[in-house]
């Protein structure tokens, strides 16, 4: 711990709020897969961790390492554009598996009327 | 020029990355990367269907990243407050249809990412003979604001990046 014993306070409290608001909306995120009824809605709960809890995660990540080692240490945005990239296309494709699943059943009525799309 | 470096953008940010990755300025690295950003879009040439984007207005899409960064931040925080206030019956999640005028393979396909990564938001299908887009919106509140704000604050500067008349016609045929 003697890297944690360096940081000056004003890093500290940067971090610390960072890393505290990035396990928040990951846990937000999760609880909307937890809580929300239907499918449709439940996908939109993971975006908030994607977005913003890995954001301020990876943020918390460059900023403690860049402090304490006094170099840049600033790889982390790769996995930044990484999760950018694949994340979306991951929403989609299960999107549109879910959409097709169900035009196919179409007998099977679920509770929702509303939220179903009109063929 | 034109031949044995066909993507300049693209070679840059392959060195860009290799750099990052090995965290490292040395030379022996710039030469790998170098090495790499010359060979690896000369191999994936193959691979893009539609060829090599073309960025017109670079300036245009800094604004639209930043634009795009600000509405994920924000739309973060609206789901989140759905998420933990509201009772999930109550949610008013719909399929809204966004008639396009964007053809560019390229620019939908930036489309279909920042409207994914914003969160509320879902691309679910381009329709291909009417080029209508079904969209899914987590909590639904006024139908003409999203048509409105994905075509004039997502879709007209996406249409000025990538396209001119020319590439419009490309992209009906493809």
């Amino acid at each position: 711990m003697s890297m944690a014993d360096t940081l000056p306070w004003w890093a500290a409290i940067a971090i610390a709020c960072l890393l505290v608001l990035g396990g928040l909306m990951t846990l937000i995120g999760t609880l909307g897969l937890a809580r929300l009824q239907s499918f449709y809605r439940r996908i939109h709960g993971p975006a908030i961790t994607v977005t913003l809890g890995t954001a301020c995660i990876l943020v918390a990540s460059m900023l403690y390492f860049t402090v304490t080692q006094s170099r840049l240490v600033i790889h982390e945005l790769l996995i930044g554009v990484f999760v950018l990239m694949t994340a979306p296309v991951v929403a989609m494709l299960i999107m549109r598996a879910a959409v097709y699943r169900e035009q196919r059943n179409f007998s099977r009525t679920s509770a929702m009327d509303d939220d179903r799309p009109q063929p | 020029m034109k031949r044995w470096l066909p993507a300049p953008l693209l070679s840059a940010s392959l060195l860009l990355v290799w750099l990052l990755l090995n965290q490292s300025l040395a030379p022996a690295h710039w030469l790998l990367g170098g090495a790499l950003a010359l060979i690896v879009p000369l191999l994936a040439r193959p691979l893009q269907a539609y060829g090599q984007a073309r960025i017109r207005r670079p300036l245009a899409l800094v604004r639209l990243l930043g634009f795009s960064a600000i509405e994920i931040v924000r739309s973060c925080f609206a789901v989140s407050q759905i998420i933990l206030l509201r009772r999930s019956a109550d949610v008013n999640s719909q399929f809204i249809r966004i008639p396009l005028d964007l053809r560019s393979p390229h620019g939908l396909a930036l489309l279909s990412c920042l409207i994914n990564s914003t969160p509320g938001t879902v691309w679910v299908e381009l329709s291909p003979d009417s080029h209508e887009l079904l969209l899914h919106v987590f909590d639904l509140q006024d139908e003409q604001w999203w048509v409105e704000t994905i075509k004039t604050r997502y879709e007209q500067p996406i249409i000025e990046v990538f396209e001119t008349p020319r590439a419009n016609n490309q992209g009906e045929n493809a």
